[in-house]
Parts: C-alpha cells; structure tokens; sequence
C-alpha cells in the first residue's frame, strides 16, 4: 500500500468563510434553475429561435469540458508518453475533470427543454448515429463514469484507514433518540471498510484500462465537440467554418488540459500555502508549444486553403475576435519558449493564462460570437443565465475543496521534496519506486 | 529525460491519432451527390398570386393547434386580445405571410414554414431521432414524444424554421408537417393549400410541381425571377417558391446546391466508420501504457536509458 503515500489529505478546516460565501453564491444560482423549472427557460434566459444555445452550451459544455481536460492530458503524459514524474498531478487532475464534466451534466440538464425523455438515449432504436450530439452525449456519459472510476482508489483508500470521527462526531451531535445505535453502527461501518479494503487491490489491478479508455473518449466527443458545428454552414462566419472543426478543437482541449493542470496547481499551491511544483510545472509547460503550434499551423493553413486570410485581417468584428483568440495562444506560447520564464511561478501563470483564454475564446467564437442567424438575433446572457452558470462553477469549486480536505488528493510533498534532494537517478529504486508506481501496477499487499 | 524527444513527441501525435482522421475528411469531400426522389409529397407557393389574406394562417392553426399545441398570438399593440397577430413563426405558429416593400409601389408577399428538405439538416442531426423524415411521402415530422429539447435542430436548419416554446414549463418544437396527423390524413390535402382563395399554394408531388412550375416561368418570363427557389438549394426542398422579387429579399437564404448535412455526416462518418478508428485507437494506447508500464515495474536500468 506504499503507493497511497504518494497523496495527502489537505489538513485544515472545511468550513471556512469563502466555503460560505461560495455556498451564497450557489444557492443563488439554483434559486435560478427553479424559476427555470416553472416558468420555462424563455423566463430566465436570453435565448431564443434564433440564438438557441446560450452560454450554458457555450461556457459550461463546449468550454466547460475543455478546461476540464486537464485530467485528459496529464494522463497522456503519464501513461502514453511514460513520464511517470508528473504522476503526483494526476489526482488533482482527475477530481478537476470529475467536477468539470459534472457541470457540464448538470448544465446540460438545466438546459435541455424536455430533458424527462433523456432516457431515449439508451434505447437502441432512437439511436440517430449521424448526429454529432449523440456521440457527444454518449462519449461523455461514459467518461464521467470512467472519471469516477479513476478516482475510486482515493476514495477507497481514505474509507480503509478511516477512524470514522466524522461519523461519530454527527451521531453524538444527533439527539439520542434519532441517532443510531452506537453498536450496530460500528459494526456496518466496519463491513464497509472491509468491503472497501477488498475492492481497493482489485480495482487497481484493471484501473490500467479504463484509463486507457479515459484517454480514448474525450479524443473522441472533443473531436465532436467541435463536429457539432459542422452543419452551420450557413451560419457560422467563414473564419470558423471548417472541416477541420473536429481537429482543431481536439488539440484545443490538449493545450487547455496542460494549461489548466498548470494553472490549477499554482492556484491551489497558493491558496493551501503549499510550495509550488516547479519542476513538474516547467516540464509540462514545455510541452504546450508543440500542441499550440500544430493548432496555429492548421488554423492559418486552412484559412490560407480557403482564401479567408484577407477577412482575419480586415479588422472588422469577427476579424476582431479571430485576432484576440489567435494573438492570446500564439504569445502565450511564445512566453514558453523562453526556458527561464518555464521556471518562474509568476510567468508560468500568466502564458498558462492566456493559452487558457485564447483557447476558450476559441470555443466561444465557434459557438457564439462567430454565429450568426440571419438579420435581427441578437443575444447577450441575462444575469439569471450567467446566475446559473456561476452558481455551478461555485458548485465545482466548492466540492474540489471539500474533496481534498477529505480524500487524499494533492501530491504528498514531503515525499516530493525528499525525491528532489536525492536526485533523478535514485527516483525509480528500491522502496521509492513503489511509490512513484501508477495506481494500477501496485500489488495487493 | 526533461528534454521532448522525437520519439516522445510522435507518441503523443499518436494519442491525438483520431482527431487526424479528420484531416483526411477535410480534403475528402468530394461530392457523391444526392439522390433526390421527386416522387415525395410538396408545396408550391407562387408569391405573385399571394393576396396576403392570411387564411392559411389561420387555417393551418385552427387545423393543428389540438395536435401541434399552437396558439392564438396577441401583438403588442393588442390590448383587448382582438387580433391573431404573430409577428415571426414561433411556437404557436407553423406558418407565417409576410410582405417585403422594396419601395412603395414594389412588394410582394411570402409564407414561411417549413421548407421539407430533401435531406433536412434537423434529422441529420436530432440525437434521439425525434426528427423524422417519412420514406414514402418525404413529410419531415416531428415527435415530441421523444424530444429532449436540445435544440440542435435549431442551429442546423439553415432556413431558421424549427421554434421553441421558450415561455413554457413544457416545451416542445413548433413546425410544419405537411399536416400529416391532421387534413392530410382526412382529406389528403394540406389545410392552407386547400384554403388559399388565390390558388397560391399548390399541394401536390415534387415532379408535377417542378413542371408546373417550369412552365409558368416559361408561360409568363416577365413576371418572375427566372428561378424556382427550392429545386436545388441545401440539395432541394419539397416546398418550392415562385416570385417576382429576389428571393433573398424574401428573406429565403442562399444556400448552395450541397445539403449542409452532407457535408458535417461525410466527416463524422470519416472518422467513426464502422467504429474502426475508436476502437484501434483504444486498442493501441492500451499497448502503449501497459508497456510503459511494464518497463517501471521491472526493468528499471533499461527504462532509463529508454527514457532518454
Ligand atoms: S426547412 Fe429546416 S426544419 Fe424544415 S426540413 Fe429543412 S432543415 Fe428541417
Ligand atoms: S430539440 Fe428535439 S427535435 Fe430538435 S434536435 Fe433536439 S431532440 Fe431533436
Ligand atoms: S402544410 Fe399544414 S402544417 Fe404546414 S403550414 Fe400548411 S397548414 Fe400548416
């Protein structure tokens, strides 16, 4: 079980005061999504015939999901390309995309007008292959289970060497005469985790393979992601009308899920006052270029393929958007170059930052700014559309923090700094390497 | 190891192999083009003969309004609630007249509903096949039985024509369908078709309305545009237009001779025929994780020097 050490539970309060503020904040949202419920979505958003994704598709799904890749692409760095170096950053990775592909469940369900007939989507025959959507909705179901999935061994592990306080602690707050007997509680909590202390090895054993599969899926529903806007041929601007949709925005969650695994890290080494991961930090960055400048290459050549150039540079209100979301990645990258800035916490920050946004831009202008339904639509989100989003995204934030004060989840770096000193080579020998092993080659000891 | 070695870099070009497919799609598209069967059932609405009376209007709701849910319309100026006045097709319209002023002595008018592609964009992509297209009679219908409301045939109509009831706890999408359920079934015709007092609207199949009108543009070539707007757009449509203006002051797009729907399902079919590229995809990133980690668990010397 040496590999478990590898994680560490955050010590310190759950309930503190931005817990609360950010509680406020969600409950305001979801006061929105009840009038929704009631007076129909018309009631509290801007959408309408014309415009009818808003920015719930638009920010919590396409982009949503995108930012949520980090636990993506730090897997194909880990366990396809073999750096099992940045494998401390895979757990914080994954409980990011768990919560981030939650969101976008959840928004979709907001969303949907008549989501009561969702169902049809396990019914064979309604099945509709040709529609880009089924194959989003399909791949992404599946992935937030895989998600689950991976992150099972941290939950399972915490169950295992748990002394139950907590459990205890609310069974004494309880008044006498409600709360469970003190015996036969002790006893299922004991069968629990037993029943978790069996699972654990097993899982670890197969856990290989659905990560392989929490690496096939999201390449597949990004692809589609961008495949959706395919049939707007009428619609979208030219500048993002492509048959290179899928490709683009397949590489453009890669670069955001580095970026992002980057960003998460020194927020939250900032924010739990832990040291930060510099060294992993600076070779992931190190990666992103080669990603951002395949992107750049497709999107100019393609452009230049269809004799668009001219209207990126025309300098009017699409060619505006297409120049911010280009210049965001192409100078964001260009900062990663430079080997001193891919040391530096401050400019590491701020290149993963506008690789982030240009990224997302890139969505939005897909999906949003570069749409356009014929004369007289117009939208901009209501405050009650953005109200819901936020209250999600709080949401999110809120169970990141509760979970890795709960279950082992940030990299333990204690264990981290001794690897440093001793240097590289020892990393992989004796005891040590146990501990640097995936999840899913450790034996049931 | 911190530096990115070729062979790294071709691994993960590797693990973004599917989303290349997708290059090939981008240049494969060249046109196989599209079987249209002129044997479907259609409209053919002459905007010169329009008087703008608006009884197909109000035929097509009284008609649908139990079975599509439609719903007399009050205007803003409509205080007292005396006029059925929509000002757009919406969820409680299926069909609408409106008149376009050029100038004060040159207008003309035009109905909106559905357009009944030949191969429609929303059935191409409605994901729980609640769009439909009929077989024989190439009535695009809608189920709300099976709807999720994700409006995704919203977007991919290029004529803006499927609504939404936005107002509604119960949603549903709003348009046309030939009057399937409704006149068609009792009478065999469409309710505005057979309402219109001018003869504007005529119901019929594709090929007979193609020849008639062919031969009005013949018959009278000063009175029209010499086009019959549907024949070839978005890869034809069932409902054909007529009229003396440019049709796209009529407010009707232009759409080339391809269908949207070919062009976005030759790609998704690219990349996921026969589900060969997800599936080898899967298969060969299993290879390479359990190989690498193979490599950790036993052979420590010889990964780092592989690792290099
Ligand atoms: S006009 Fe629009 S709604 Fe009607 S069949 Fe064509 S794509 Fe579908
Ligand atoms: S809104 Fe309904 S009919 Fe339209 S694409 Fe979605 S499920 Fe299909
Ligand atoms: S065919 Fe029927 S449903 Fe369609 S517009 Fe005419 S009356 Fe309405």
């Amino acid at each position: 079980m040496g590999h478990s050490e590898e994680y560490k539970k955050l010590e310190g309060k759950i309930f503190t005061k931005s817990f609360f503020i950010l509680l406020s904040v969600v409950l305001l949202g979801f006061y929105f999504v009840g009038v929704r419920y009631v007076k129909g979505i018309g009631a509290v958003s801007n959408m309408s015939d014309g415009y009818p994704w808003g920015i719930w598709i638009t920010y919590d799904v396409a982009t949503g999901t995108a930012i949520a890749c980090g636990g993506y692409a730090v897997a194909i760095l880990v366990y396809i390309r073999n750096r099992m170096q940045y494998h401390p950053m895979i757990r914080s990775a994954i409980l990011t995309s768990m919560f981030g592909y939650g969101l976008a469940g959840f928004s979709v369900m907001v969303d949907l007008g008549r989501p009561w007939n969702a169902y049809n989507f396990f019914i064979p025959s309604k099945w509709q292959a040709n529609s880009a959507m089924f194959e989003v909705a399909l791949c992404v179901m599946a992935y937030s289970t895989v998600l689950i999935l991976e992150f099972l061994p941290a939950i399972l592990t915490s169950i295992e060497k748990s002394k139950w306080d907590r459990m205890n602690a609310i069974r004494n707050w309880l008044h006498p005469k409600i709360a469970p007997d003190k015996k036969t509680m002790e006893d299922k909590l004991e069968m629990v985790r037993l029943g978790a202390a069996w699972l654990n090895p097993r899982l670890n054993k197969v856990l290989i393979f659905f990560i392989v599969l929490g690496i096939t899926l999201p390449t597949m529903h990004q692809s589609s992601l961008g495949s959706l806007l395919l049939i707007a041929s009428t619609k979208l601007h030219p500048l993002w009308h492509t048959g290179f949709l899928p490709l683009l925005f397949l590489l453009n969650c890669v670069f955001i899920g580095y970026s992002i695994a980057i960003l998460e890290s020194i927020i939250s080494s900032y924010s739990f006052k832990r040291p930060f991961e510099i060294e992993e930090l600076s070779g992931l960055a190190g990666l992103i270029p080669f990603v951002t400048v395949i992107w750049l290459t497709v999107v100019i050549g393609d452009l230049a393929h269809r004799n668009q150039i001219s209207a990126a540079l025309k300098g009017d209100f699409y060619s505006g958007w297409f120049m911010t979301e280009f210049l965001l990645v192409a100078c964001g990258s260009l900062i990663l170059f430079v080997k001193k800035a891919r040391k530096s916490a401050r400019w590491l920050f701020i290149s993963a930052s506008m690789i982030v946004l240009g990224g997302a831009l890139y969505r939005f202008n897909v999906y949003l700014i570069g749409f356009n339904p014929g004369q007289g639509w117009k939208y901009f989100p209501s405050f009650a559309e953005v109200m819901i989003t936020v209250g999600i995204v709080a949401l999110e934030i809120l169970g990141y923090k509760v979970f890795v004060a709960l279950f082992p989840v940030l990299p333990n770096m204690d264990l981290h700094g001794a690897h440093k000193k001793k240097g590289h080579a020892k990393k992989h020998k004796g005891s040590e390497a146990d501990k640097t092993l995936p999840a899913g080659e450790a034996h049931a000891h | 190891m911190k530096k990115t070695s070729r062979r790294d870099f071709l691994k993960l070009a590797g693990a973004t192999g599917a989303g290349l497919l997708a290059c090939g799609a981008g240049n494969a598209l060249a046109n196989e083009g599209l079987q249209v069967n002129n044997d479907e059932l259609g409209m053919l609405y002459d905007a010169t003969k329009c008087v703008g009376c608006k009884a197909c209007m109000s035929a097509c709701k009284r008609v649908n309004s139990d079975y599509g849910s439609l719903s007399y319309e009050k205007a803003k100026f409509d205080e007292d609630g005396l006029w059925d006045a929509p000002s757009d097709l919406s969820g409680s319209t299926r069909t609408l007249i409106k008149l376009f002023k050029e100038s004060e002595k040159r207008w003309s008018y035009v109905k909106y509903s559905c357009m009944h592609c030949q191969k429609p964009s929303c059935v191409s992509v409605c994901p729980v096949s609640a769009m439909t297209k009929e077989k024989v009679s190439g009535i695009v219908d809608y189920n709300k039985n099976t709807c999720i409301g994700c409006r995704y045939c919203q977007i991919a109509c290029p004529y803006n024509i499927p609504k939404f009831q936005w107002e509604k706890a119960v949603p549903q999408i709003v348009k046309c369908d030939l009057c399937k359920a409704t006149n068609l079934r009792e009478k065999g015709i469409t309710a505005c078709a057979e309402t219109c007092p001018a003869g504007a609207i005529k119901f019929g199949k594709r090929k007979d309305l193609l020849e008639e009108a062919h031969q009005r543009l013949k018959d009278a070539p000063d009175k029209y545009v010499a086009h019959v707007y549907g024949e070839h757009e978005g890869g034809g449509t069932n409902h054909l237009y007529l009229a003396s203006m440019p049709f796209n002051k009529l407010g009707l797009p232009e759409i080339k001779p391809e269908a949207p729907a070919e062009f976005s399902e030759k790609i998704q079919h690219t990349i996921y025929k026969g589900f060969i590229a997800p599936v080898a995809l899967y298969s060969t990133l299993c290879f390479i994780a359990v190989k690498n980690m193979k490599k950790h668990q036993g052979h420590d010397d010889d990964h780092q020097k592989g690792g290099k």
